[in-house]
């Protein structure tokens, strides 16, 4: 029987894909966006910052700031639950001196942001729910959060088309 | 016709908005339920690091700004206003290196909710990049 493999390795490979895949995005290092991963599930976290809010009144998190975080955490999400076999079976290798090229990212169709009260000007998560996810199209399904998770900010909705494996 | 007084606050207060800022936004016009706002190309919203294609993210922000600042300029909308749906969608990559124009015009006001449409083009005006249908509301109506 094979032995099962140690678990730094499990998370180092893991961690180095996640990190290839969001560093690579300069728009998800301005917004300050970072991911938690426990297993494969992905949660999106932005961390308040001055240059993010859009009602400096209440103040409010931008609405625009909000629809960003949300269509990343769906991208990053999807990108990851599509190269998840190949980042397991060892076939995409992260280099950490950055030598690997990117898979492409899925391109949005549309994003439709239900905004449910306004941001409050402290960290916000947000997880994405694939709902379908063919050879060309995905559907997913994003909900924010600030301090309880059942009480969401924005939930979204988007349609993706898939990149072409090369 | 919107009360002068009122349009020039609305613009202090969108232009004062420290994300818009932040994103090099510029509000060109903006009266009667009608705005248009610019936003330059810039390295930091870039989405896909192969093409240098800025981020639908980015576009959104434009957008949301954009809407709000119609809402604000029409007549019927006394005060602020706040995004509660807004849909982007996204017809084609906008060309690395070109300045984004957004028009957004507030089409329907009730007494609590304002209708929003907008369209976001790089230099090429005949084919736009993405175009917003929102919802937003209306505030201190009389």
């Amino acid at each position: 029987m094979k032995r099962p493999e140690p678990v730094q390795v499990v998370k180092q490979r893991r961690d180095a894909a996640l990190r290839a895949l969001v560093d690579g995005v300069p728009y998800i290092q301005y917004l300050g966006v970072t991911f938690d991963r426990r297993g494969d599930e992905l949660t999106g976290v932005l961390p308040f910052d001055e240059k993010l809010i859009g009602n400096p009144l209440l103040p409010a998190l931008h609405g625009g700031v909000t629809a960003a975080f949300m269509e990343m955490t769906a991208v990053i999400t999807l990108s990851w639950s599509y190269l998840w076999e190949d980042i397991e079976s060892g076939s995409l290798d992260f280099d950490p001196s950055g030598g690997t090229r990117m898979p492409r990212l899925p391109k949005t169709v549309d994003f439709s942001v239900d905004y449910l009260r306004s941001g409050l000007p402290r960290d916000a998560y947000a997880r994405a729910r694939i709902n379908r996810s063919g050879r060309r199209y995905a559907s997913v399904h994003v909900e924010g959060w600030q301090d309880n998770r059942d009480r969401l900010f924005a939930q979204a909705t988007g349609h993706f088309v898939m990149p072409q494996r090369r | 016709m919107t009360d002068p007084d009122k349009l020039k606050l609305a613009r202090q207060f969108i232009e004062a908005i420290p994300h818009s800022r932040d994103l090099g936004m510029e509000l060109t016009e903006m009266d009667d339920g009608v705005a248009e706002i610019t936003m330059p190309y810039d390295e930091k919203l870039i989405g896909d690091p192969e093409t240098g294609v800025i981020s639908g993210g980015a576009v959104s922000a434009l957008m949301d700004t954009c809407c709000g600042a119609a809402v604000m300029s029409h007549p019927k909308n006394l005060a602020g206003t706040a995004t509660l749906d807004l849909r982007i969608d996204y017809m084609r990559a906008a060309t690395p290196g070109q300045q984004i124009t957004t028009r957004a015009t507030c089409y329907h006001v009730t007494r609590s909710v304002a209708f929003v449409r907008a369209t976001a083009c790089d230099e090429d005006k005949e084919n736009p990049v993405a175009t917003a249908t929102g919802a937003f509301t209306v505030e201190g109506s009389a």
